[in-house]
């Protein structure tokens, strides 16, 4: 028979350690939280750079699930440790006793109305990265038709200390980037303003998209954070900012406001990491052995990481890091209980 | 370059390497956090003084760290101490604490230095 590996966390990081493993001869069980598989990519329109359709990666991933036990719309509800073992017992009355444990729980997304001064949920006009990509995934029109003048916030729970997140989210430049070319395809006769403190454009051929965004779309790149949002009686919004190239302050009339929310740890980090003893960083991220060859290692027995856990990743590296996973956790079965 | 000071005009070039600034190791010593600046203008575009005024804390504490301080340092002339930039500063800096503390260190006027 072959050895059970528990995954907790139905993303493409889960899924795809959970192909893996099953490759090696291991029988995955992968327990998702949410009614169906796919995590936040279920959600995604197109990815960067090359507008890929997130279907395209995800839709492969689903119809190759045979030899994995997967639960959804399932918790964990306790997990103790039994000799060299992992007892996992699920919401569903489920239980596993495993030697691997591997979480892959991902990210949330950061809520930003938490950032006030940017009227999320308070002004129709400010959305999120995620709305509107849900609207370019529907096919739906934008609520408002009468587009000319919008704008990119980066940064938006990202290198903020009064949010609580200081980290770089390192997907929301690139993302901005794509998205405000994706607009300009949808309302060509408007003006899009990217507001950035700095543009991280670390990826292969996302240096590309950013000089087609500013060469092929015209996008206009203002360094200055926006640093509060108003709206006037017929409910456009006032975005004030500082052209800090230029040294002045800058108020502009905007028709639409994209906030780039950024990643901050799942909620159900803390939990497991109580119920499993293991810590997390100062980010509130897991806190694997190190960061240069042991990413998918925890300081404990039998416990592994894979994706966005261990903080925030792009799609290719997760999916890549997944894989690591799986090849760490099958040296780690291979090796004969002490 | 050799500067052989038979120029006509003086060198716009900042000197960066030649900036000995004990007035800003004071400073640094007071608010440890003034170099904690990412400069995203936050505080500038928040501020009530910077739509009348040349105010801005980005370029002021910039200027303090290039040892510029003469060009910038009667701008806080006009801050109003309202503190709407320690609102919005992603660094959380506590600015009304930090631009007291110029004023100490630079003295707003000569008399009132350190």
């Amino acid at each position: 028979m072959s050895q059970n590996v528990v995954i907790i966390g139905g993303g493409p990081a889960g899924i795809e350690a959970s192909r893996r493993l099953r490759d090696l001869g291991y029988t995955p069980i992968l327990v998702e939280k949410e009614p169906a598989l796919g995590g936040h990519l279920s959600r995604w329109d197109r990815l960067f750079p090359d507008g890929v359709e997130a279907r395209s990666i995800l839709e492969p991933m689903l119809q190759d699930l045979d030899g994995i036990k997967y639960f959804t719309d399932t918790e964990i509800s306790s997990i103790n440790r039994l000799k060299d073992t992992w007892v996992v017992k699920l919401s569903n009355g489920l239980s596993a006793q495993v030697r691997a444990l591997l979480l892959t729980t991902g990210f949330d997304l950061f809520k930003a109305e938490k950032k006030e001064e940017y009227g999320y949920g308070i002004y129709e006009r400010v959305v999120t990265n995620a709305d509107l990509e849900a609207w370019f995934k529907a096919g739906a029109a934008p609520q408002f038709d009468d587009v000319k003048t919008l704008g990119f916030v980066h940064c938006v729970g990202s290198r903020d200390e009064k949010a609580g997140n200081r980290q770089c989210s390192k997907v929301c430049c690139v993302t901005a980037v794509k998205q405000a070319c994706e607009i300009k395809e949808k309302f060509p006769d408007a003006t899009v303003y990217c507001f950035y403190m700095d543009l991280r454009m670390f990826g292969r051929k996302y240096e590309d998209l950013y000089l087609k965004a500013q060469k092929d779309y015209g996008i206009r790149f203002v360094r200055g954070r926006v640093s509060e949002v108003s709206e006037d009686i017929d409910g456009h919004l006032f975005v004030k900012a500082e052209d800090t190239l230029f040294g002045k302050p800058l108020k502009i009339k905007m028709d639409l406001l994209v906030l780039m929310a950024g990643m901050a740890p799942a909620a159900s980090t803390q939990p497991l990491a109580r119920m499993l003893n293991i810590t997390t960083g100062e980010d509130g991220f897991y806190q694997p052995q190190n960061l240069i060859d042991s990413a998918c290692t925890s300081a404990r027995e039998g416990v592994f990481f894979a994706g966005t856990a261990t903080g925030p990743k792009t799609l290719p590296e997760t999916i890549a890091e997944a894989g690591s996973a799986a090849l760490a956790i099958d040296r780690y079965l291979k090796t004969p209980v002490k | 370059m050799i500067d052989f000071g038979y120029g006509l005009t003086p060198s716009a070039t900042l000197k960066i390497e030649n900036v000995q600034n004990p007035k800003f190791a004071a400073l640094h010593e007071r608010e440890p956090d003034v170099v904690k600046c990412i400069a995203c203008g936050s505080c500038t575009a928040s501020c009530s003084a910077g739509v009348f005024t040349e105010m801005s804390l980005r370029r002021v504490i910039l200027s303090l760290q290039r040892g510029r301080e003469k060009e910038t340092l009667p701008m806080l002339q006009h801050c109003m101490l309202c503190g709407k930039c320690q609102l919005v500063c992603p660094r959380g800096i506590n600015t009304r604490h930090l631009i007291l503390s110029i004023g100490k260190v630079y003295g707003l006027n000569e008399e009132e230095a350190l």
